[in-house]
């Protein structure tokens, strides 16, 4: 796969097609990629790299990099392309000035899981017929690659690409009975009491690092309003209770309608809160009360919270 | 309104174009709601940022209400539409984080309606008096 | 050196626990280590390291500095310190007991915070020689051996126990209080460990990572270099390396309007925030490049500018693993070092 995006990125680049590539670097270790805007053959020839471990997802960054001038080809999974799309819908990104490879994806791995089967110490891995053995200063190990599957893509919600300028391996499909809701649907079945110790025992975790709101490709505003001093939020001390279920519940309040689902803030969770639990509350509700509707999908469609019918239930 | 003695406190969100004229309209005619619901006058329903209602709890609201025109009478033709939305979804996730649904509530209150306006406040009182202080979203920093 | 069989560890911790409050790596619920309040039952983690750093005992993510009441134009100031009851860590690696020496440098100089000092005073470093170091680990960098960590005590896992040698009169003053329960040894076993210890650190990948290209008097080679730009492309501008590092120490001071008064308090600020240093004029640094900037160069720079060539990083590695784009200090100094032979 690397090999195919390196090869198509260098014509696309040679040929003036694009002038910078967006992908990821090579990092310190197998597992440890930055993304990064190659200009040149030769940066692509040598840091270029994709593999299992290539978990971000690159649509926020064209916010910015589409509006640098010349145009910029970006390597999206399937679930970036909506990410992708919900970005052209709010014109927060030229469209005009990228160019899109979709790329397949079977599942991203989580390197932490691998950790968490107490692997230290690692110094390579190889990815060999579903499997990676993971080379270690302690010895060799072999792990099935599904076992170290993030948990966002265990429960993928489509291998389709919603868009594309052209794509790079097989185009898949949209998983109609992904389980993605279930643990919001088990969070339902418990008590409000039992709900509330789950939450607080998440949300207490929270070191406030802005991590989540961040990287998230539905979070573009050029101030949030978690960072006005004047608003009275403490925004970077993790000083109550109070204070961690205000940015979070408002953080998704304000992605509601427009967050696909893409799994980051969850992916970068210095302290494994599992946000996506959140956003998937309102997305399963949105579902329910008006109608199904998936965020990046289709740019031309109203998003819930835009529109209203006369006839939608109470409050 | 007290419910094993506990007075709770109310922050009612009124649109100043229905429910803020149906408190007065309560008031000509001489209907009664309990003095511990406090009152903020917005120019429209949706005008409540979901923070407002948050930050009521965080500064010592039991409950919060946002009273707003019926369906099809907003003066800005569709505010209260989007209102609808917002806060069916703002309280059912509050739910889901074990936050007590009953404290929070949406009622469309016309102008011409000051004995539903009364008759809300009254029972909305009752219930967040029984349900007691506001204890899963309280910030410890502004109690006294 | 005193050693303590395996099975009275937990005897010793609830001899300790008994006095003052014991606090060590326990792990939560997302299989992560993280430094909790030790009490019967608790189950020390055998994990490297947490995934917070030890600095949050001595500097605290928020605490309240003073509170004022106001009543009419009359403002009463009120002082809402407390003495600090008596606790110790068990279980602090080399790194972060490294790291207190920076914080020490910036907090216990002249104007000492007294915060600081006063949880410094009541707190007993009971360090723990490093078992299995992780491919992010690289304090040798920075001279620091994680075969031999500083602290009050430091604790060595031998085969059939723990042995404990005291480094400072608090160390020596904990080991004689519950001296019934060591019995005396040598440092044969110790020395192996080490040696065990010192044979896979050599193995790491960031064994050969040195401090080349950057220190003290560096300011002007370094800050107009252009691998700043293509470094900190890809950063979110997110606080996670500042939050989970053991030697970030910049804080902001705000006041919280609690209806009734007021309270002052302080929380950590990252260099990576849009809104730090602001000042009436506005911001000094506004872009993520020299956000970014000025975090490495405080850590590379700066600070052994002004602390006879000391670095303020410890190589524990949580930037490493906690990045969300994983870019870190280590991709900098290879950077900046790769950059200067060209």
């Amino acid at each position: 796969m690397q090999a195919m995006m390196e090869k198509r990125a260098l014509e696309l680049l040679e040929n003036g097609t694009v002038d910078r590539v967006l992908g990821w670097s090579a990092g310190e270790f197998p597992y440890d990629m930055t993304p990064a805007v190659f200009e040149t053959a030769e940066e692509l020839k040598n840091n270029f790299v994709y593999n299992d471990f290539c978990g971000a997802n690159l649509s926020k960054y064209l916010v910015k990099e589409s509006r640098k001038g010349g145009k910029i080809l970006v390597f999206l999974k399937p679930c970036d392309t909506y990410s992708f799309n919900q970005l052209i819908a709010e014109h927060r990104v030229l469209r005009e000035n990228v160019y899109v490879i979709g790329i397949e994806c079977y599942g991203k791995a989580d390197v932490d899981k691998l950790k968490a089967m107490g692997i230290e110490g690692i110094t390579g891995i190889r990815t060999e017929n579903g499997e990676y053995t993971v080379m270690t200063v302690y010895g060799d190990k072999t792990v099935k690659a599904y076992e170290a599957m993030a948990d966002r893509c265990l429960s993928c919600k489509s291998k389709k690409h919603v868009v594309y300028d052209e794509l790079i391996g097989e185009e898949g499909e949209v998983i109609e009975d992904c389980d993605r809701f279930d643990m919001v649907k088990k969070l339902e079945a418990m008590t409000p009491d039992e709900r509330f110790a789950f939450w607080r025992n998440e949300l207490s975790r929270c070191i406030r690092c802005n991590a989540c709101r961040n990287v998230c490709p539905a979070c573009t505003c050029e101030q949030c309003v978690f960072d006005n001093p004047n608003s009275g939020i403490s925004q970077k001390a993790a000083v109550t209770s109070f204070e961690e279920n205000m940015f979070h519940i408002i953080r998704a309040f304000h992605v509601a309608g427009r967050c696909t689902d893409c799994g980051e803030c969850s992916r970068v969770c210095p302290q494994n809160i599992p946000l996506h639990l959140l956003n998937r509350k309102f997305i399963k509700d949105m579902n329910e009360f008006y109608g199904d509707y998936q965020a990046g999908e289709d740019p031309e469609k109203k998003p819930p919270l835009g529109t209203y019918t006369l006839g939608d239930r109470e409050a | 309104m007290q419910v094993n003695g506990y007075t709770p406190k109310i922050v009612a969100f009124c649109c100043n174009w229905c429910s803020y004229a149906g408190a007065d309209g309560a008031g000509s005619a001489r209907l009664s709601y309990p003095e511990n619901v406090k009152i903020i006058r917005v120019p429209c329903s949706c005008r409540v940022n979901p923070m407002f209602i948050l930050r009521a709890f965080q500064r010592g609201a039991d409950g919060v209400i946002i009273a707003g025109c019926h369906p099809g009478d907003c003066h800005y033709t569709s505010g209260n539409y989007f209102t609808r939305r917002r806060m069916a979804l703002l309280f059912s996730m509050l739910d889901y984080l074990g936050i007590e649904r009953e404290r929070t509530r949406v009622e469309w209150i016309s102008a011409a309606e000051g004995a539903k306006f009364s008759k809300t406040m009254n029972e909305f009182c009752d219930t967040v008096a029984a349900l007691g202080e506001n204890k899963r979203l309280e910030d410890l920093r502004c109690k006294q | 050196m005193k050693k303590l069989s395996l099975a009275k560890l937990y005897d010793f911790f609830a001899a300790v626990a008994k006095d003052e409050a014991l606090y060590c790596p326990v792990n939560n619920e997302t299989g992560k280590a993280e430094y909790k309040r030790w009490s019967e039952g608790v189950e020390l983690s055998q994990q490297l390291n947490t995934l917070r750093s030890a600095k949050d005992f001595f500097f605290p993510q928020t605490e309240n500095l003073m509170a004022f009441k106001m009543e009419g134009k009359k403002i009463d100031v009120i002082d809402t310190r407390e003495e600090c009851e008596d606790f110790v860590i068990f279980g602090v690696r080399a790194c972060d007991a490294a790291s207190f020496d920076i914080l020490d440098r910036v907090y216990l100089t002249d104007p000492v915070d007294s915060y600081y000092k006063n949880r410094r005073e009541h707190g007993t470093v009971i360090t723990r020689a490093c078992g299995k170091p992780a491919e992010t680990c690289f304090c040798g960098t920075f001279g620091i051996d994680a075969a031999d960590p500083k602290g009050d005590i430091t604790v060595w896992d031998v085969e059939d126990g723990y042995v404990f040698r005291a480094n400072t009169e608090k160390g020596e003053a904990l080991m004689a209080k519950h001296a019934a329960l060591f019995e005396e040894t040598d440092d044969k076993a110790v020395k192996a460990e080490q040696e065990k210890l010192r044979a896979i650190m050599a193995k790491l990948p960031l064994a050969g990572l040195t401090t080349e290209g950057v220190g003290e008097g560096l300011t002007k080679e370094l800050f107009d270099r252009p691998e700043w730009a293509s470094l900190s492309e890809a950063c979110l501008g997110c606080g996670t390396c500042t939050f989970v590092c053991p030697t970030c120490q910049c804080y902001d001071i705000r006041d919280f309007d609690t209806g009734h008064g007021i309270q002052r308090f302080r929380c950590w600020d990252s260099c990576m925030y849009s809104d730090f240093t602001k000042m009436a004029h506005g911001n000094s640094r506004n872009s993520q490049l020299e956000r970014f900037r000025q975090r490495f160069m405080h850590k590379l720079v700066y600070f052994p500018d002004n602390n006879n060539g000391i670095f303020g990083c410890v190589g524990c590695g949580r930037c490493l693993s906690r990045c969300p784009i994983s870019m870190n200090i280590v991709k900098v100094m290879k950077a900046l070092a790769k950059g200067g032979n060209k």
